[in-house]
C-alpha cells in the first residue's frame, strides 16, 4: 500500500523549516493551543472581541455590587424618565434600571458558559466514539444526532420545558443538548482524521485500551477546532438563553435578567426605551464579542493550518 | 563561454524577512544537450536553487543577487512579460510530484495544447496538432485521441511525469530543469522515465539540470555531477571523477552511505546535521561533521579550488582528500550466516496466509519465516502486498486474515487488542513515517512511558531509567525526554521511534520502510543501527522495503514479492547474485546504480 518512498515532502524544505528551529534543551514549550490563542490576537477582530466580552463579563459580575438601588425595590413611579436618582429610569413597576441591568447579566452568562460546557463534555465525548469506533456504532450514534438536529433548538427546548416544567437546570440541560450534536459532528470529523494517523496505530498495536487512545492520542490533536466551535456554541448559546428568558422560560419575575427585563418593559418601549434598549444592546454586544473573538481564533488556526500544510 | 546554454554566477537566495541565506555563491554552468545532477540532501537548498534558474521566488524567499544566464539574457532582470516567454519556452521545468503539477479537472489534450498556444507555436491549429502528436510519441505515450482525452487520474504515475515531460519538452527549449522527477516512482516506472529523459536530451541537444537525493539516479544519467552542502555547491565535477575520485569529504561521504547492489561495503552514515539558513557557522559548513577538519576550516569557508577547470571544489584539504582511494578505510559487508535451518528455530512462522482488504483477497498464499537475530526482508514495488504482510503480523490488518501467523508455535489473534499481552509485547512494529507515528502533542518521555505503562509495573525511576535505557539503546541522551516530537530531526525521530519498540523488550522487530522518508545519510546510521539491535539484543527482524540496494546491508534472507505473492525467497546474496524468477530480475536490472 504504502510502499512508495514518502520523501516528498521532506525534499522540498518548506520556509519554516529552514527557520531557525526553537533552542534546543529549552525544556517543555508551549502547547499548540496558546500558540494558537496568541496568534489569534494579531487580529484586531479578536482583540476587540475580547476587549467587549470582558468588559460585559466584568460588569456581569461586579455588577451587584455598585448597583446603587437594590434591584427588587420601588424607587419611583412606572416607567419614569432618567434622572440623578435613577440613571436610566424606571421600568414597569418602578425598580431601577441601571440598578437591575447591572444586577441582571450573571444569570445569562453564567447559564450560557455553564451549558455550552455541558454541550461540549457531550458532543466531544460522542463525537470521539463515534469517530473512533466501528461503522455500524459511528452510523448509529450519527443517526441518532441527526434525529436531534431535525428539531430548531429553540422549539427542543421549549418542548422540554412545557413537559418537564421549568427549572433552570433543565434550561442548562436542554441547551445543552441541542448544541451536542452540531459540536459532535465537528468533534467527530477531526477525530477521524487523526484515527488513520500511526502513532495511533502504534498505540493499537501496543494494546493500549480504547479509552486511553481517545483521551490521551486523539483528544490533544483535536482541541484547535474544538476551541472555535465552543466560542460558536457560546454565541448561540448566550442568544439561545436570553430568548428563553424573554419567553418567560428563565427566570420568573422579580428577578432581575436581561432576557426578562426585555419582555417585562416592551410594551412601554416609546415610553421608556432604556429599560429594553439597554439590555438589548448587552446581550448583542456579548454575541458580538464572543463571535469576533472566535473569528479571530479560527482565521488563525486556518493560518496555522497553511504554514504546515505539507506536514 | 559561447557554447554554454546557461551560466549562474554567485546566486544567492535568501528568506525573504530575515535575509538568511538559503542558497548562496552558486556557479555553474550547462553546454548544450549535457546533462548536469545537482544532488544534495533534504533542505540543502537544491530544489530552490533549481527553481530560481526560472527567476521564481517561493513564498518566504528572496532572491538576492548573482545572475543566471540563458541564451545570452538573464533571467534575473528580464520583465514580466519577457521572463512569460522564457518560462516554458526557452527553459521549462518538470516538477516532482505530477499528480499534483497536472490540473486534475483538464483532459491531457487541453493541457498540452495550452503549452504551445500559449508560446505560439506553429503557425496553425493544424501544425500545433501535430506538434502534439509527435510530442506524445517522443515520449513514448499512445497520441490517439482517445488517451488525449483523458483527465490525469485516468493516467498512472509514470504516464503522468512522462505527460510532463511532454509538457516540457513542447517547446524545444534549450534547458529543462527536472525536479527529482523520479521520486515516489517504482523503480521499473523511474528506469522508463529515466530512459525517456535521456533519449530527449540527446536527440534534441537540450541542456539538463536534474536535482536529486539520489545520486544512484544520476549515475547513470548525467555527464557532470554538483554536490550541494547548506546551499553551497562543495563539488562539481564530471561523473566518472565524482564517483571515483571525489575530492570533497562531504561527497565521499555521501558516497559511503548509499547502498549499491552490488553492496560489498558496509553503510556508513554522517552523524549530526547540516546547520540551516540562519545558524550557518563562518567557517566551512562541513567542518562540524568533518572527519579531516583543520582550525583553518572554522576560519573562512573555502574557496572554488580543484584538480582541473571542469572538476572544482571548495574543501581546503582536497588534495589529501583526493589522494586518499575511495572507500578505503570503510569494513567490508559482514556476508550473511545459514539459512533459518528449521521452522523450529523461527520465532514467527506465516503458513499460506490469505489477507483480504473487505471482499478483496490481496495476499495469495503467503509462507515465510521470522528467526532470532536474522532479518528477513520483504521487497516489492508498491501494492505488492509487503506492507500488508508486515502489518497482518503485527495485527494492525484491519480486514480478514486466513491461514496461520504463529508466534512460537501459537497461532496469533487477527487484531492485536485481543493478542494476549505476551504476544503484542514480543512483537514490535515500527512505522515507515516518524513524522506521523509520533503523537505531536506528547513529549518523548510520556510516547516512551506508553510501552513501559501497558507491559510492565514500574515505579517512576524505575519508568525513568528504562526510557534513558532505550534511548542510549538507539544513540540519543536522557535529555531529549522533555522535547516534542517536532523539536527533534527525521533521523531522531525514527530513533524515538524504535526506542518505543525497544521500549517493550520485544523479540521481533517489524520494520515498515523505516528508512524511506530519511535522507541517505541518515538513512546509513539507522540501518548501522538496526544492524546492531539485531546482533547485540538478539531481535529477529522483518525488513520492508522497496529499495532493493538496502537489502544486502541489513537482511540475511530476503522474499521479493509481487501481487500479493512471494515470487522468490531465498539468503539474500544468492538471490541478488542469481536471481531465478523473471520480476526480481526485472527489479535488479531496473534499479539504478552506481
Amino acid at each position: 500500500m504504502s510502499a512508495t518512498p514518502q520523501i516528498t515532502q521532506e525534499l522540498i524544505p518548506s520556509a519554516d523549516e529552514l527557520l531557525p528551529e526553537p533552542q534546543a534543551g529549552g525544556g517543555r514549550r508551549r502547547r499548540e493551543w496558546t500558540d494558537l490563542l496568541l496568534g489569534s490576537w494579531r487580529f484586531g477582530r479578536t482583540k476587540v472581541g475580547v476587549i467587549i466580552v470582558a468588559a460585559i463579563v466584568v460588569l456581569a459580575i461586579i455588577g451587584p455590587w455598585i448597583a446603587p438601588h437594590s434591584p427588587y425595590v420601588f424607587v419611583g413611579p412606572p416607567y419614569s424618565a432618567p434622572s440623578a436618582h435613577a440613571l436610566l429610569g424606571t421600568d414597569y413597576i418602578g425598580h431601577d434600571v441601571l440598578s437591575r441591568v447591572l444586577c441582571g447579566g450573571r444569570t445569562v452568562i453564567g447559564l450560557s458558559v455553564v451549558a455550552t460546557a455541558l454541550a461540549m463534555v457531550l458532543g466531544v465525548a460522542l463525537g470521539l466514539i463515534a469517530g473512533y469506533s466501528r461503522p455500524a456504532v459511528d452510523d448509529v450514534i450519527m443517526r441518532l444526532l441527526d434525529v436531534l438536529l431535525a428539531f430548531p433548538s429553540i422549539v427542543f427546548v421549549l418542548l422540554l420545558v412545557a413537559l418537564l416544567g421549568h427549572s433552570l437546570v433543565l434550561i442548562v440541560v436542554a441547551v445543552a443538548v441541542t448544541h451536542a450534536p452540531r459540536i459532535a459532528r465537528v468533534a467527530r470529523g477531526a477525530t477521524l482524521e487523526i484515527v488513520g494517523r500511526d502513532f495511533v496505530h502504534a498505540s493499537e498495536a501496543l494494546g493500549v485500551p480504547r479509552r486511553k487512545i481517545l483521551l490521551g492520542e486523539i483528544l490533544p490533536n483535536i482541541t484547535s477546532p474544538l476551541l472555535v466551535e465552543f466560542g460558536l456554541r457560546l454565541t448561540y448559546s448566550i442568544g439561545l438563553i436570553a430568548a428563553l428568558s424573554f419567553l418567560g422560560f428563565g427566570l420568573q419575575p422579580p428577578s432581575a435578567d436581561w432576557g426578562l427585563m426585555i419582555q417585562e418593559n416592551r410594551v412601554a418601549i416609546v415610553v421608556q426605551p432604556w429599560a429594553v434598549a439597554v439590555p438589548v444592546i448587552l446581550i448583542a454586544l456579548l454575541t458580538i464579542g464572543t463571535n469576533l473573538a472566535t473569528d479571530g481564533v479560527s482565521r488563525a488556526l486556518i493560518g496555522i493550518d497553511r504554514d504546515t500544510g505539507a506536514k | 563561454m559561447s557554447d554554454y546554454v546557461l551560466t549562474v554566477e554567485n546566486l544567492r537566495v535568501e528568506l525573504d524577512p530575515s535575509g538568511a541565506d538559503i542558497d548562496d555563491e552558486v556557479t555553474l554552468a550547462i553546454h548544450q544537450g549535457e546533462v548536469l545532477g545537482l544532488v544534495g540532501e533534504s533542505a540543502s537548498g537544491k530544489t530552490t536553487a533549481a527553481t530560481a534558474l526560472l527567476d521564481h521566488e517561493r513564498r518566504g524567499a528572496r532572491i538576492g543577487g548573482g545572475k543566471v544566464v540563458i541564451d545570452g539574457k538573464n533571467v534575473l532582470s528580464l520583465k514580466p512579460g519577457e521572463l512569460r516567454h522564457l518560462r516554458g519556452g526557452v527553459i521549462s521545468y518538470v516538477p516532482q510530484d505530477p499528480s499534483m503539477s497536472l490540473n486534475p479537472a483538464l483532459r491531457i489534450r487541453t493541457q498540452l495544447m495550452e503549452i504551445l498556444e500559449a508560446h505560439g507555436f506553429g503557425s496553425s491549429q493544424r501544425e500545433r496538432q501535430d506538434r502534439l502528436r509527435e510530442m506524445m510519441a517522443e515520449v513514448l505515450l499512445p497520441g490517439d485521441d482517445r488517451f488525449l482525452r483523458r483527465y490525469p487520474h485516468q493516467l498512472s504515475g509514470g504516464q503522468q511525469q512522462r505527460v510532463a515531460l511532454a509538457m516540457a519538452f513542447a517547446c524545444r527549449p534549450a534547458l529543462i530543469v527536472l525536479d527529482e522527477p523520479t521520486t515516489g516512482l517504482d523503480v521499473t516506472t523511474q528506469a522508463h522515465v529515466l530512459e525517456t529523459v535521456r533519449s530527449l536530451t540527446s536527440t534534441y541537444g537540450v541542456a539538463a539540470l536534474y536535482v536529486t537525493h539520489d545520486l544512484a539516479v544520476v549515475a547513470n544519467l548525467a555527464d557532470r555531477i554538483a554536490v550541494m552542502y547548506a546551499g553551497r555547491l562543495v563539488e562539481v565535477g564530471p561523473r566518472d571523477a565524482l564517483f571515483e575520485h571525489a575530492c570533497h569529504p562531504y561527497t565521499r561521504k555521501l558516497l559511503e552511505a548509499i547502498p549499491d547492489l552490488a553492496g560489498e561495503h558496509a553503510l556508513r552514515g554522517i552523524p549530526g546535521r547540516a546547520p540551516v539558513p540562519g545558524r550557518r557557522p563562518r567557517g566551512c559548513f562541513f567542518a562540524a561533521r568533518c572527519d579531516d577538519a583543520q582550525p583553518e576550516c572554522l576560519i573562512e569557508f573555502p574557496p572554488y579550488d580543484g584538480p582541473g577547470q571542469d572538476h572544482r571544489v571548495r574543501c581546503w584539504r582536497w588534495r589529501e582528500v583526493q589522494a586518499r582511494p575511495m572507500f578505503a578505510d570503510l569494513p567490508l559487508r559482514i556476508t550473511a550466516g545459514p539459512s533459518c535451518a528449521a521452522e523450529g528455530d523461527a520465532v514467527v512462522t506465516v503458513r499460506d496466509a490469505k489477507v483480504y482488504y473487505g471482499t478483496k483477497e490481496v495476499l495469495h498464499g503467503v509462507d515465510t519465516n521470522v528467526c532470532p537475530r536474522r532479518c528477513i526482508a520483504l521487497v516489492g514495488e508498491s501494492g505488492s502486498g509487503k506492507t500488508t504482510l508486515a502489518r497482518a503480523i503485527a495485527g494492525i490488518h484491519p480486514g480478514k486474515i486466513e491461514g496461520e501467523i504463529l508466534f512460537r508455535g501459537k497461532p496469533l489473534a487477527r487484531d492485536a487488542r485481543a493478542r494476549s499481552k505476551e504476544h503484542r509485547q514480543q512483537l514490535q512494529y515500527i512505522f515507515q513515517s516518524p513524522y506521523g507515528s509520533l503523537n505531536p502533542r506528547k513529549t518523548i518521555g510520556q510516547i516512551l512511558a506508553v510501552p513501559l505503562d501497558t507491559f510492565f509495573n514500574l515505579s517512576r525511576s524505575e519508568m525513568d531509567d528504562r526510557m534513558v535505557d532505550a534511548l542510549e539503546l538507539v544513540a540519543l541522551d536522557g535529555t531529549l525526554l522533555n522535547k516534542y516530537p517536532d523539536q527533534l530531526s527525521g533521523g531522531e525521530r525514527q530513533r524515538v521511534a524504535i526506542a518505543r519498540a525497544l521500549a517493550a523488550k520485544p523479540s521481533v522487530l517489524i520494520c515498515d520502510e523505516v528508512t524511506s522518508s530519511l535522507d541517505v545519510s541518515v538513512q546509513a546510521t539507522i540501518i548501522e543501527l538496526l544492524a546492531k539491535l539485531i546482533e547485540e539484543v538478539g531481535v529477529g527482524m522483518i525488513f520492508v522495503t522497496h529499495h532493493l540496494p538496502l537489502v544486502r546491508s541489513i537482511a540475511q534472507e530476503v522474499a521479493v514479492m509481487s501481487e500479493g505473492r512471494i515470487v522468490e525467497k531465498g539468503l539474500v546474496d544468492a538471490v541478488l547474485d542469481d536471481p531465478q524468477a523473471d520480476y526480481t530480475k526485472r527489479l535488479l536490472a531496473d534499479t539504478p546504480t552506481i
